[in-house]
């Protein structure tokens, strides 16, 4: 008898086949996602086509025929136009943004006093660089650090009058500093006038309600220039004979209270969203209101609505732009102002100075919705099916 | 049963204070006593400013001469006329340019929102590179740019670039030849009308009849001879009277034809290409919206992808769309107020300037808000019933 043992028993796992060639490959890649079907080759062209006719136009203009240094017009005028370049030259004029960039940055903020401002950001970077890395320890603290003692600070350094630092009038101020402050201040203000708010349109009690809900609804259905106009014509003349309030402050409170209607909105979605059993359960341990709000309700539902939370703020980042309209000079203005240089007037440095400040505010809204989006991912735990 | 009479019977035993009732009663008051001293003050601070002022209160100045020009105007105006019909102006402007924007900016986003999810992957990169820089930079800044980076150094009329079909574009606008209609034009439009009016009959008794027996009926071929053709027809019967007023090159400056200044053009030209970005993730994020499932169904049923995606797809997606697509039409009608920045006679602008002439300050940004808050409403309102109309029909 011959014994013959068939069952066989594989020890090692089969590795898995390659794809076929067909699907791998850049080959493969460029039949799947450019030239898929006579349609997808249609629109591949017609896209081609736009990339080589905008693409090398902009390189050139920004960086191969730019002129990087100079100091007045004849540097980015052309020979017609009283300047050295060759006729039908165009490129970017960097050497006015160079010769201006003190401006764009402080204004008319005193030369020999730039170094307060420039304290004062790298204060705020310093702070706040640890303040977005999740890893580093004491939030705490550090967040106590941004919110109190490092505005305290600010406003010491950047308005002066005391400890020996000469007084500096917001007149002066400009440039991205005003950007940033008006941004940094309307975030500050216009999150907890934004919760009250919305806890206030949530509330039981109907004059509270309904104070709330005119309140929000008419600062959203007009344009924030009007909010403006209102803060810089009629603000003084609700207030006493020989009251006035600095400028900056009055666009200040127009920019935070229009921007916490916005607020208000984003977190009642996010008050919407926590179901009722979390309100009961807080009601049944005891807590009072602002503990049940403060403790239980509202860390669930910001926590919710951080993506929206972070929009208002790229969308208020944007609109301090709108100040230039009352007459004060944040980074647009100022390079607006700065178009009028006489000195520098050519054709080119309208649309230089333009871009560079579009580069800036692109790089600040960018990096905050990155941010945002960073953050979502992180705090998304337990609402994931 | 006892000791529930016992707990009904016995008075709170939390004192006053605590009663939740008596508390919100006592907020409420001190917030309307609050507010009410605040309004107090501030109107009896305003009456003797005002008093201070000179300025009279009240709307009678809207009745004044207005002695300044506007540039752009769409009704009769003339520095003779009232500063009433100065806000009128401007506010029509402002229809004019928020309507045009919307227009252009839903073409462009939903253009945009569509190939951000195309297959093709050079469309959507150029898509997304569109979007990632439109939607971070202020649309003051987008305004800035088109008005003076780019319409301000065009070439002087001289030297004006020609278009197609007669038109130049030059530093003082884009000029396009101007429709005259001569006599007996009216016939085309009522031709217009009525080929609309039979188009939406025709539809109608088409879908019918398809809910009834499932033929088809070609509705789109009907509807588009019905709507081009009779008015061709008519254009025919009354015999040609249109013809155009072309722009022509003079001296220094272009006559004729029918001008688009660079303030509305750049102003128009911004919020298109602005708002569009934001359409185009709207879009995106609504045909994301609708599962997958509901693609392959339509799929197994045998549909083919041009009908899925008009008859599955879509009608789904908006629903997710308008209500965002909505608050995007009212701040594209808000930042049309940035035209005071480059000097387009909007609403905000001519009420800025009657607030300038005649210092009434309080009426004239009064006025702005309202008229504001109107449009938001009206503009929601509208967006409302489409909603309705789209909204999930439940049994």
């Amino acid at each position: 008898m011959q014994e013959h043992d068939t069952s066989w028993v594989r020890t090692e796992m089969a590795l898995a086949q390659q794809a076929p060639a067909g699907v791998r490959g850049p080959g493969a890649w460029v039949r799947k996602n450019l030239i898929g079907s006579v349609g997808d080759a249609i629109l591949t062209i017609i896209g081609i086509a736009l990339v080589v006719m905008i693409l090398p136009q902009v390189i050139n203009w920004a960086f191969l025929n730019a002129q990087w240094t100079g100091i007045d017009r004849t540097f980015c005028a052309t020979v017609a136009q009283g300047g050295i370049q060759p006729d039908g030259w165009s490129g970017a004029c960097w050497a006015f943004v160079n010769a201006k960039f003190g401006q764009f940055m402080f204004g008319r903020y005193p030369i020999e006093e730039r170094w307060r401002p420039i304290l004062v950001a790298i204060l705020f970077v310093a702070l706040l660089v640890p303040l977005l890395i999740p890893k580093v320890p004491r939030k705490g603290l550090n967040a106590i650090l941004f919110f109190l003692a490092m505005p305290i600070l600010a406003f010491i350094l950047l308005v002066g009058g005391m400890f020996g630092l000469p007084h500096v009038e917001t007149p002066l101020w400009g440039g991205l500093l005003v950007t940033l402050s008006l941004s940094f201040v309307g975030i500050a203000a216009s999150l907890p006038i934004g919760i009250v708010l919305a806890l206030g349109r949530r509330s039981k009690m109907p004059i509270v309600k309904t104070l709330c809900v005119v309140f929000i609804e008419t600062v959203r259905g007009i344009p924030l220039i009007t909010v403006l106009f209102m803060a810089s014509v009629m603000l003084p003349l609700f207030l006493p004979a020989g009251v006035t309030f600095d400028k900056l402050l009055r666009a200040l409170i127009g920019v935070s209270l229009f921007a916490a209607a916005y607020m208000a909105e984003v977190v009642r979605g996010g008050l919407q969203a926590i179901p009722k059993g979390q309100y009961e359960g807080a009601d049944s341990l005891g807590l009072g209101y602002w503990q049940k709000m403060g403790l239980i309700v509202l860390p669930q539902a910001l926590k919710l609505v951080i993506p929206g939370i972070v929009n208002t703020f790229i969308g208020m980042f944007k609109d301090t732009s709108l100040v230039y309209i009352i007459g004060m000079f944040d980074l647009l203005g100022v390079v607006k102002l700065n178009f009028s240089d006489a000195n520098w007037a050519t054709p080119q440095t309208a649309r230089s100075g333009l871009i560079f400040a579009a580069f800036v505010f692109w790089l600040f809204c960018f990096g905050m919705s990155r941010y945002s989006m960073f953050t979502e991912r992180r705090l998304d735990t337990g609402h994931k099916r | 049963m006892a000791s529930q009479e016992i707990l009904r019977e016995e008075p709170s035993r939390a004192s006053f204070v605590n009663d939740p009732k008596v508390r919100s009663i006592f907020f409420q008051v001190l917030v309307v006593v609050l507010l009410g001293a605040g309004v107090w003050w501030i109107v009896q601070n305003t009456i003797d400013n005002l008093a201070r002022l000179h300025i009279a209160s009240g709307f009678g100045f809207l009745r004044g001469r207005a002695g300044f020009d506007i540039s752009d105007t769409a009704i009769a105006y003339s520095s003779d006329s009232t500063y009433g019909r100065a806000i009128v102006v401007g506010f029509i402007n402002t229809l004019i340019v928020a309507g045009a924007g919307i227009v252009t900016a839903t073409l462009i986003g939903f253009i945009l929102g569509i190939g951000r999810l195309s297959r093709n992957w050079l469309i959507r990169k150029i898509c997304m590179v569109y979007v990632e820089i439109f939607r971070n930079i202020p649309p003051l800044l987008v305004i800035f740019f088109w008005y003076s980076g780019v319409l301000a150094v065009l070439p002087i009329p001289r030297e004006s670039i020609n278009l197609p079909f007669g038109s130049f574009l030059n530093q003082r606008g884009f000029y396009f030849p101007r429709a005259v209609w001569g006599d007996g034009s009216w016939l085309i439009f009522v031709a217009l009308l009525v080929g609309i009016a039979m188009a939406w009959f025709v539809a109608r008794k088409a879908r019918q009849r398809q809910m009834a027996t499932g033929q088809q009926f070609p509705v789109f071929w009907t509807s588009l001879a019905l709507i081009v053709g009779l008015p061709l027809l008519a254009y025919a019967l009354s015999g040609f009277p249109l013809t155009f007023d072309f722009p022509k090159q003079s001296t220094f400056n272009l006559t004729g034809g029918f001008q688009v200044k660079p303030e509305f053009l750049s102003l128009y030209l911004a919020l298109s290409c602005y708002t569009a970005a934001f359409i185009a993730e709207i879009v995106r994020a609504g045909i994301v919206g609708v599962s997958k499932g509901q693609t392959e169904a339509a799929g197994a049923l045998g549909l083919r992808p041009g009908s899925i995606l008009r008859l599955v797809v879509v009608p789904q997606a908006m629903r997710i769309i308008i209500p965002p697509l909505t608050s995007q039409y009212l701040n594209l009608t808000k930042n049309s107020s940035l035209a005071i920045a480059i000097g387009y006679p909007d609403l905000t602008a001519t009420a800025g300037t009657v607030l300038n002439q005649t210092g009434q300050a309080i009426e004239c940004v009064l006025i702005m808000m309202v008229v504001y808050l109107v449009l938001s409403l009206l503009t929601s309102a509208v967006m409302n019933v489409v909603n309705a109309k789209m909204a999930l029909v439940e049994r």
